[in-house]
């Protein structure tokens, strides 16, 4: 009996009272997929990245991409961006400007001089890489970095496939492409230009590969019968834009048609206006929304004067006149002729009509499937034939850079296990994080930051760079935009909202987990969760 | 390089309860894992308890605020009866509890007991619900009001006596369904008048400091409890709290049927000191009173017959009220 003054009764805490017997629900912290991460072609663990740029630590960031790309900067540029197309946010105001940041971590990779070391130590396999295009530039990162030794042979003068012989410059400057290129060189990655495999056998033995990845692209023209006069010029676009890049200056004249609906056809019609073409016409045979090419790059086209002729296709040309016809769309869409004939008068036209695989050398790979112009390849990238994979636009799928960054780097990693004697198992996917699970109250209101693009009259005189980047001011604002869809940032909510202290925080980097011996289950945290990272389960009772 | 101009934009800013991207000095007190925890785990507080969180997070800045030197006087009511069954208590802070009516007497009395020992360092609060607040103890707080004695006390408002079965208190709103206020016959639930507005009185005794807050808001609540610990005097802070079983609503929704009572204006979460208005929480999303109404079973009568649906526009009417009185939208946003 050795109390204060006034107390009579012995007392005790309350945390003998384990209140988590009366839960009928428990809350568990869970990882969903983010969209971005979701649609991402390459792989590339977006969310993440930004994460890290969020904190202003720029070299985790860049890090963190070159796990799965290793051309940031090239990819900030020229990939159509399908991220920001699913972006969660672009329900709230607008999508995370993703592309933007990626372009500026990568510029600045390139100005610091970042680079990156080989992962695992060297096993002594030798790998070769067919063609220097996105898609074999990382499958032979990949490689280097799995700790093979890689030989690309590449048919061109310089790497970079259609990155340099199809994209223009105002799109992508050399230099970056370039910086890029070379960080791989310097994992040990041999290149060799102007080699053009012609026995792939021969050579597999001659120089003792123990596995290869074709990526040769597709890089024959499409063509489209047009009688057409002596004196006419029509060539098709990537014997234009490969002239460009060689420094050619084809003569084009003052008006230009351009015959076909795709991204090429975009980049054409806007390279001849660069070349002096004071009108280029895009002739289609659908509509504008039926059109293959992205928007953004129809919109910038337009905003540089390119004009468009829908439902209409070339049928014939003499003496710098084109006979072109109507067409009219069926119920199913497809276009029809209509009779209707009319001229147009033109100094050339370009086809811009898309591009097949040259298939000649492959002719005498045993086991090879060849379906409507591509490679057939398993869900492991190999081909019919064992240890030759291939990968990019000369197997089927959307044929842009980031799925062939994506092929590359899938590839790499079943070669690797090809090598090892195993199977490569991808890790489970998590369920997506869809827009109706986040609480978005609590993000602060941000419109994106607009890319400063260069004054339309200005840009169509030159190849310069169209689109500017961000500097680190509003490159950390617009990664601060992310709204983390499906996985904990730290925000400290559940901690701070739960009525019962049944959340333990953890510490920086660490997260949070549940004290069941207190929690309720009243569900609190689970709805003031801002990203969806917490699940209500049913106990079993 | 030209060196970047200063950021203002931290994802989340101070919405969340925590901010990896803030500077460690301006971030609550709750995301702080060294946090006080004045009300324990272990109570028993219904699921989602609003009150409980309200009582955490205002002593637990009150804690920080003075240096944990603080006594507390609590009144009868839920907070009292789930947080001390004999012999457990769940209080992290010196806690006396004495009677219904009398919290804001026995406030008074350790405050002079303090100023007798010469024991400036020490602080008080008293704390009740709004039916040992607006009600039963509003005596006892009126005259410590107009004594001007230096105690903070704090209301929970969940709006009703929910301690005892749900029955109505001066702090009911219009049209709610409790226990003593049925939704039968020709005028269902509460009568439709403007209640007793406490705040507004604790103003009339023109006392240094009144503030409202809410649960829905947590950095608002805390810099009005650390502002509160700054001065002397008698200060009254209301700070409302829903319930989910008085309420009947989700008990996972309890912070966000809070947040849509401020955003629908049928809160208004404002500031004063001597009796003037000095400052007021900006409506951020805006939304009609139904969204707030519907989310909670004690207002589902009024969206089942016409009359009921009149009710409703009554009670957007007391909304849009407080919107103009308080200024709580930027003049010239749509209504």
């Amino acid at each position: 009996m050795n109390k204060p003054f006034a107390i009579t009764l012995d007392i005790g805490t309350s945390l003998v009272n384990k209140t988590g017997t009366w839960r009928t629900e428990r809350p568990v912290y869970v990882d969903r997929l983010p969209p971005c991460n979701n649609a991402c072609p390459a792989g590339e663990n977006i969310q993440q990245w930004l994460f890290h740029a969020e904190e202003g630590n720029y070299e985790a960031a860049w890090r963190e991409i070159m796990k799965n790309n290793p051309l940031p900067a090239v990819m900030g540029r020229v990939c159509y961006h399908p991220c920001e197309d699913c972006c969660n946010r672009a329900k709230l105001d607008s999508a995370v400007g993703i592309h933007a940041v990626e372009r500026f971590l990568g510029d600045l990779a390139i100005a610091q001089g970042w680079n990156v070391k080989a992962e695992k130590p060297s096993t002594g396999k030798r790998v070769l890489v067919v063609g220097a295009g996105p898609s074999g530039l990382a499958c032979a990162y990949h490689l280097a970095l799995l700790g093979h030794s890689v030989t690309v042979h590449e048919a061109g003068p310089a790497p970079g496939g259609m990155m340099r012989f199809g994209i223009p410059k105002y799109r992508l400057p050399r230099e970056v492409l370039d910086a890029e290129v070379k960080r791989i060189a310097d994992l040990g990655v041999t290149f060799c230009y102007n080699r053009k495999v012609e026995d792939l056998d021969a050579l597999m033995k001659a120089e003792r590969y123990d596995a290869v990845f074709l990526a040769v692209g597709a890089h024959l023209a499409k063509r489209a019968y047009i009688p057409a006069g002596d004196a006419s010029k029509i060539m098709d676009a990537l014997q234009l834009l490969r002239g460009v890049e060689a420094g050619e200056q084809p003569m084009l004249g003052r008006r230009v048609l351009v015959y076909g609906g795709g991204n090429t056809a975009m980049d054409v019609a806007r390279s001849a206006k660069r070349l002096g073409a004071a009108e280029a016409i895009v002739v289609y045979r659908r509509t504008r929304e039926k059109m293959p090419a992205h928007d953004f790059e129809v919109q910038e086209a337009m905003d540089e004067g390119v004009m468009f002729k829908w439902l209409t296709t070339i049928t014939a040309e003499k003496d710098g006149e084109f006979t072109v016809e109507k067409m009219r769309l069926d119920e199913k869409g497809k276009p029809q002729p209509t009779g209707e004939f009319e001229t147009m008068k033109a100094d050339s036209c370009v086809l811009a009509l898309g591009q097949d695989v040259d298939m000649s050398f492959l002719k005498q790979v045993k086991g090879l499937t060849v379906t409507d112009g591509v490679v057939e390849v398993g869900p492991d990238m190999m081909t019919g034939c064992k240890g030759v994979f291939a990968g990019g636009d000369m197997v089927p799928a959307e044929r842009t850079v980031t799925v062939a960054v994506g092929h590359g780097k899938k590839a790499a990693r079943y070669i690797d296990g090809y090598l090892r004697g195993a199977t490569y198992q991808a890790p489970p996917k998590h369920e997506v994080a869809s827009f109706d699970l986040l609480n978005t109250w609590y993000y602060s209101d941000a419109p994106a930051t607009v890319q400063p693009a260069l004054d339309a009259a200005r840009r169509t005189e030159s190849f310069d760079e169209v689109v500017g980047g961000l500097d680190q001011s509003n490159a950390l604002f617009e990664a601060r935009r992310c709204l983390s869809c499906g996985n904990c940032f730290e925000c400290d909510n559940c901690f701070g909202v739960c009525p019962d202290n049944a959340v333990i925080k953890l510490g920086p980097g660490k997260r949070f987990k549940f004290n069941y011996d207190y929690c309720k289950g009243c569900g609190m945290c689970s709805t003031e969760c801002p990203c969806g990272a917490i699940r209500m389960e049913p106990e079993n009772i | 390089m030209t060196s970047p101009l200063p950021i203002k934009f931290y994802q989340t800013g101070t919405f969340t309860v925590g901010n990896r991207l803030l500077d460690v000095s301006v971030r609550s007190v709750q995301s702080d894992s060294q946090r006080n925890n004045s009300l324990n785990s272990g109570h028993r507080a219904c699921q989602g308890c609003g009150e409980a969180l309200g009582a955490r997070y205002a002593l637990d800045a009150a804690m920080r605020a003075v240096n944990g030197r603080l006594v507390v006087a609590n009144a009868t009511g839920c907070l009292e009866v789930f947080s001390t069954p004999y012999p457990e208590s769940s209080w992290r802070v010196a806690w006396l509890h004495s009677l219904f009516a009398n919290a804001a007497a026995v406030g008074t009395g350790m405050a002079a007991a303090m100023k007798v020992k010469g024991r400036t360092d020490v602080r008080v609060i008293a704390q009740g619900g709004d039916g040992g607040t607006v009600d039963i103890g509003f005596a006892c707080l009126s005259g410590m009001f107009e004594r001007n004695d230096d105690v903070l006390y704090i209301c929970y408002d969940n709006e009703a006596y929910m301690n005892t079965g749900v029955q109505r208190s001066s702090a009911t709103p219009a049209g709610a369904r409790t226990a003593t206020t049925p939704a039968v016959g020709e005028a269902p639930g509460n009568v439709m008048n403007q209640g007793k507005n406490v705040p507004l009185i604790a103003m009339a005794h023109f006392i240094p400091y009144v503030a409202t807050a809410s649960v829905a808001d947590l950095r608002d609540l805390e810099t009005k409890v650390d502002k509160a610990m700054r001065v002397h005097g008698a200060r009254y802070l209301h700070v409302h709290v829903p319930c989910p079983l008085g309420w009947g609503c989700d008990t996972g929704d309890t912070i966000k049927v809070a947040r849509l009572a401020a955003e629908s204006g049928l809160y208004p979460i404002f500031e004063a000191e001597y009796g003037e208005i000095t400052g007021r929480r900006m409506i951020r999303k805006r939304v009609p009173v139904d969204e707030y109404l519907k989310l909670q079973s004690r207002f589902s009568h009024l969206f089942k017959t016409t009359e009921g649906r009149a009710r409703v526009a009554q009670i957007q009417a007391i909304a849009d009220r407080n919107i103009a009185r308080f200024g709580l939208v930027p003049e010239g946003a749509p209504a």
